[in-house]
């Protein structure tokens, strides 16, 4: 919303500073999004009278001027400067606007400076509209009438000096998309008085012939209120200069007096108007609800198909405006108009809205009308304008046609001064408070208190607060320190799954991996490489191809991230990210991951080789490291059971029966391709929220029980066939004594065509060692070898396997 | 006994002569091995009397002692000697670089939101979360905003698919933290105090916008918290975090459907050559909304409004964090570029606590 100083002090009367009032609206909750003012840019042009202009001696389109201008302003000394110029109209004793060196010039973007043109020198500049930005006029200087006071800054002569104001307006406040509302703000803090809109009713001349009806179904909802009149014999010419003044100030185009006055109505008294040419109006205006299929031509060139629920205002030709949004072309008033029809109406704001979201229009009508007019102006409003209708344009006025009848909006809501400080805390009277309201409008009987019809926001006690806290000001609010909940040292509030979140973040952080925050959504091809994309999970109105679906997994994003940085010559990464992933699109369907992914290599070329391509145990090490920090049990199952962008032979599930903690290994090379990532290319995804929760309840550790007595280790080697699990075999052996085996480690295996040549095809071999530790006394040879022969039998048993001779 | 003498010079001197280790066994050998001519001498005191064998014996045992101590001397020197030796031919090149460890990164977002959660639970908060794809009813009605009220048209929202048959008004992604304020009241009523940041998403992608983004939900309910409470809070927050001795915050009159009265908080700061400072010079930048909760919120989250109060604010965690950690470009926060996490990312073992100072 923009407005100007000398509009908003029609409304106020006020001495304030512009920058006064920038600070109080900010504070009031209209918050002051700019100010222009014009003087920053146009106060060093002045008045000038040209004493001679003569020829140039040097150039036949150039003149040389002496210029007399008044530097310190009217009455002030007067100075003679020397000016060369090139405009046909520069002449001896024309009076014009002159800029002294140092200017800039707006127009041309120029800054001034003395120089010689041709040979002689020249001080400054003979202005033109253009390089004034008041105008594409260029042919000429600005000659002014010869009683023009000399020295006078430029833009007081014109009447430009009227800084700009523009405001930001929160939907709960039409009132304030008006000036008169603003200055109403501005009264009630005390900046000013607000000027009343006096309303003389303008009596009709002759029985308006054009009648209005509502249809019935409309006048509960849509529009309960239409109002207007007929006015013979206007002349639409431009509006006058202060006003066309007004409306290029807030960045409208003037068009007519009529239309401009719709305008002007519409800004300074949040009043939208609208005017038919009464001479293409056939019949009575019928408004009611569009037809199916209806189009309408409307006032910014566009063709309109309308659908039933919307509203239109029509005659026997059919719609001619759309109602509360936007008037018709074809009823449209132009520079020939001679009567016209001038309406203001009532809308109902969620038809209006809905419709102009449905058709895609904002005008500032539809902005007024969905947040909500004063319901008790509609007819002051026509009063008001009718009377400005015959002053600028002649004519005379019909009777008021009316139909319908103002929306009572009469409510009352309680004020509680008490509550009021206890709320805000603030210590604010009670006088002030009833004050403060009064001056908004609202009447109070007691505690009782009425808000005025031009504020639809005002719907509870609490608003009654919020007016009150905002006008005394939220900016003198003082801190006031809050009392602890509970004395003491705070107690820990994080969830489980909050610390544990954290703790695998700061875990996959010190493995070496970067995290990265990526999108929640992503295209719906990659979604579907991972096992979504459905329409479950379909973003209805995405706002790009790239962000249709919600992501099921966290490893596309890391892929496309990884794809991006190898596009920037970034081949070796690791990238992790902790965040939801969706398997629906019900509030829920979304679980905690934590995935990492290791491309390319673990380090770069150095001089100790220390480079090797990453592999599926690299990420397998990682999975269980944080599996670890989140306290996973050390026993676990691997299984193979894979979703389908794993490498089906090269990627694992850990899990505890049925329940999934990771899963880990290579990515499938055909999602890598199509993913374009250059591989190799490992991953870990950790469902962090299946972890069971650790069983010890208390922080205390369990006695530790070491035993004195020497451990003893014994390596066995097996052949078994070349896809039985190492697992497989480690589970054995330890199920052959488990009191005095401690653990069971691989610590080689030996595949391949070298393997297979010694020990038969399809065969491998699997060396394990075994630490045996007795509790009560050391072993004897033959207690270890009974314990030897224990683990080769379960061993052999359970893989098909032998010993290796 | 001066043969005793001669024999410890003698062998004195052929300890001190020895080169090598090997040296040195043989001049052990020689005096004091088995047959060696020492041991030969006390072997040839048994047939001594006894007065005699009394003062030779004591006089050979010296002699031992004294040249086993020189040959343990010299083979303590004779070591020493050789690894000196070796030493000089065990050079490396010391500039080479060591074994490289990759050095992983936390994100700023995630960096922040710890920081958040270092300092609202000591000021009683607690963290709750809430889905990110949410009913119409948590993101918008539950918060006063009605299906036709302008406030949703200005939330950019996005819409999930509605499968056809299903009459539900379609879900949202949350546009917002503020419906886990409506779950956090109804799960566990009042008095409460929580905080609830968390991703939100509008449909809003230009220079500093972004389809999704982090917020943080403030709110404290209880029967008499009060706006004063509120800027109070808000002040220790903005001290704490952008770890500055004193700041400034001002409450300007503002609109938001689910607070009443609501309040935009700027916060004061300079900016000088690029460089911005919390807390001095004359510039108010805005970094919140807030406000006292409404009485339909209250009530739509089963809290009853006549008998309790209080606060509520939503802060953009990304946007504290380009503020405090100077990083220029939002967009750039979701791009995962490797050079951007290694810039501005933290080191796994930075952990925010209040006692060490946030980011020291």
């Amino acid at each position: 919303m923009k407005f100007t100083l000398s509009w908003l002090k029609d409304h106020l009367d006020t001495d304030a500073t512009v920058e006064a009032i920038a600070e109080a609206l900010t504070d009031l909750g209209l918050e002051v999004e700019g100010i222009e003012d014009p003087t920053a840019q146009l106060g060093p042009f002045r008045i000038c009278r040209v004493i001679e202009a003569v020829q140039h001696p040097n150039a036949d389109r150039l003149r040389v001027c002496r210029v007399e201008t008044f530097p310190d302003g009217p009455g002030g000394r007067s100075e003679e400067v020397q000016v060369v110029c090139g405009a046909p109209n520069a002449k001896t004793g024309l009076i014009g606007v002159f800029a002294p060196p140092g200017t800039h010039v707006p127009g041309t973007g120029v800054d001034l400076k003395p120089g010689v043109i041709r040979g002689v020198e020249s001080n400054g500049m003979l202005c033109s509209e253009r390089e004034l930005m008041l105008s594409d006029n260029h042919d000429g200087i600005i000659e002014l009438p010869s009683d023009a006071p000399l020295g006078v800054r430029f833009i007081d002569y014109r009447g430009l000096n009227d800084p700009v104001i523009e405001i930001k307006v929160t939907p709960n406040r039409p009132d304030a998309l008006g000036v008169h509302g603003i200055a109403r703000d501005l009264a009630a803090r005390g900046l000013g008085k607000l000027k009343p809109v006096s309303v003389t009713p303008v009596p009709g001349r002759f029985p308006t012939p054009i009648a209005v009806h509502i249809a019935p179904e409309l006048k509960t909802k849509g529009c309960p209120h239409f109002a207007g009149r007929l006015i013979r014999g206007v002349k639409n010419g431009p509006s006058p200069d202060w006003m066309q003044a007004r409306l290029k100030a807030i960045g409208l185009r003037p068009i007519s007096a009529l239309v401009d006055i719709t305008n002007y109505f519409t800004f300074g008294l949040n009043r939208p108007l609208h005017v038919f040419d009464a001479a293409k109006v056939k019949g009575d205006l019928h408004i009611r609800p569009a037809r199916e299929g209806e189009t309408l031509l409307a006032l910014d060139g566009k063709t309109y198909t309308l659908t039933p629920g919307q509203m239109v205002i029509a005659d026997d030709n059919g719609p001619e405006s759309l109602a509360g949004i936007m008037g018709g072309e074809a009823s449209g008033c132009t520079p020939e108009t001679t009567d016209v029809f001038l309406e203001s109406a009532y809308w109902d704001p969620i038809t209006i809205a809905a419709t102009g979201r449905a058709l895609k229009i904002n005008s500032d009508a539809r902005y007024r009308f969905e947040r909500g007019v004063d319901p008790a102006f509609t007819l002051p409003g026509l009063e008001l304008a009718t009377q400005m209708i015959l002053d600028l344009c002649g004519g005379e006025a019909g009777t008021v046609v009316q139909d319908g009848a103002p929306l009572d909006t009469t409510r009352t809501y309680r004020l509680d001064p008490a509550r009021v400080v206890s709320l805000v805390g603030m210590d604010i009277a009670e006088a002030t408070q009833r004050e403060t309201l009064q001056a908004l409008g609202f009447t109070l009987n007691g505690n009782e208190v009425t808000p005025p019809s031009w504020r639809p926001d005002i719907l509870g006690d609490a608003d009654l607060v919020e007016e009150v806290a905002r006008i005394a000001s939220l900016t003198k609010l003082q801190g006031a320190p809050m009392a602890r909940t509970q004395p003491g040292v705070p107690r820990p509030i994080l969830t489980p799954l909050q610390v544990r979140e954290r703790t695998a973040r700061r875990t996959i952080a010190a493995l070496g991996y970067n995290e990265a925050v990526t999108y929640s959504f992503i295209d719906a091809r990659s979604a579907s490489l991972f096992g979504g994309g459905t329409d479950a999970v379909r973003v209805e109105n995405p706002i790009s191809s790239e962000m249709t679906h919600l992501r099921p997994d966290l490893l596309p994003g890391l892929l496309a991230a990884a794809a991006r940085n190898q596009a920037r010559g970034f081949m070796d990464l690791a990238l992790f990210e902790i965040g939801p992933a969706f398997h629906g699109g019900e509030p829920g369907d979304q679980h905690l991951h934590a995935a990492g992914l290791l491309v390319g290599a673990t380090a770069p070329r150095d001089p100790h080789g220390s480079r090797r391509m990453v592999d599926v145990f690299d990420a397998k090490a990682d999975a269980e490291a944080v599996l670890a920090a989140l306290g996973a049990p050390s026993r676990v199952q691997i299984t193979r059971k894979v979703a389908p962008w794993w490498h089906p032979g090269r990627s694992g599930v850990i899990g505890l029966g049925p329940n999934t903690l990771a899963t880990f290994g290579e990515i499938h090379p055909r999602v890598l391709q199509a993913m374009d990532v250059k591989g190799p290319a490992v991953a870990f995804t950790i469902l962090i929220a299946n972890i069971p929760a650790p069983k010890a309840k208390t922080p205390t550790r369990p006695a530790l029980a070491i035993s004195d007595l020497q451990a003893v280790e014994r390596d066995f080697a097996f052949v078994v066939d070349s896809k039985v699990e190492a697992l497989t075999a480690v589970n054995a052996a330890q199920g052959a004594d488990k009191t005095l085996i401690e653990s069971v480690r691989v610590f080689d295996q030996f595949t391949g065509e070298k393997a297979e040549a010694q020990m038969g095809p399809g065969k491998k071999s699997i060396a394990l060692t075994v630490r045996l530790q007795p509790q009560d006394k050391t072993l004897t040879e033959a207690e270890i070898e009974a314990v030897s022969a224990k683990i080769i039998e379960n061993v052999t048993k359970a893989t098909g396997g032998t010993l290796r001779a | 006994m001066d043969g005793i003498d001669t024999l410890k010079a003698r062998y004195l001197a052929a300890v001190a002569g020895a080169a090598d280790e090997a040296g040195l066994e043989e001049v052990r050998v020689a005096a004091l091995g088995k047959k060696g001519e020492i041991s030969a001498l006390m072997a040839g005191l048994g047939k001594m009397d006894p007065e005699a064998r009394k003062a030779a014996g004591a006089s050979l045992n010296a002699l031992k002692d004294e040249i086993d101590a020189a040959l343990r001397a010299r083979k303590v020197a004779l070591a020493d000697a050789a690894l000196d030796e070796r030493l000089k031919t065990e050079w490396l090149d010391v500039t080479l670089p060591g074994r490289p460890r990759p050095r992983g990164t936390v994100h700023p977002v995630s960096q922040v939101m710890e920081e958040l959660t270092a300092i609202f639970p000591d000021m009683g908060f607690s963290v709750a979360e809430g889905p990110q794809v949410e009913s119409d009813w948590y993101n918008f009605d539950a918060l006063n905003i009605p299906p036709e009220h302008p406030a949703r048209q200005e939330h950019d929202t996005f819409f999930m698919h509605r499968a056809p048959g299903d009459n539900r008004p379609p879900h949202v992604l949350r546009t917002h933290t503020s419906p886990v304020q409506i779950r956090a009241m109804m799960e566990r009523g009042a008095p409460i105090r929580v905080i609830a940041p968390g991703r939100v998403y509008r449909m809003d992608m230009d220079q500093t916008h972004t389809p999704m983004f982090h917020q943080v939900e403030g709110l404290a309910i209880d029967r008499d918290i009060s706006m004063a409470n509120l800027k109070w809070c808000l002040e220790e927050f903005c001290r704490a975090f952008f770890e500055v001795d004193k700041v400034e915050l001002r409450f300007r009159a503002s609109h938001f459907p689910f607070t009443e009265p609501s309040a935009e908080v700027d916060i004061r700061y300079s900016n000088t050559g690029g460089q911005l400072k919390i807390g001095e010079g004359d510039k108010w930048m805005e970094i919140l909304g807030s406000g006292m909760v409404h009485p339909k919120v209250l009530q739509a989250a089963g809290v009853d409004p006549t008998q309790w109060q209080g606060f509520a604010f939503g802060m953009g965690i990304d946007r504290i964090a380009m503020l405090k950690y100077g990083i220029p470009d939002l967009r750039a926060f979701f791009e995962a570029d490797l050079r951007w996490l290694r810039h501005y990312g933290f080191s796994a073992l930075d952990v925010p606590d209040l006692a060490g100072g946030l980011s020291a």
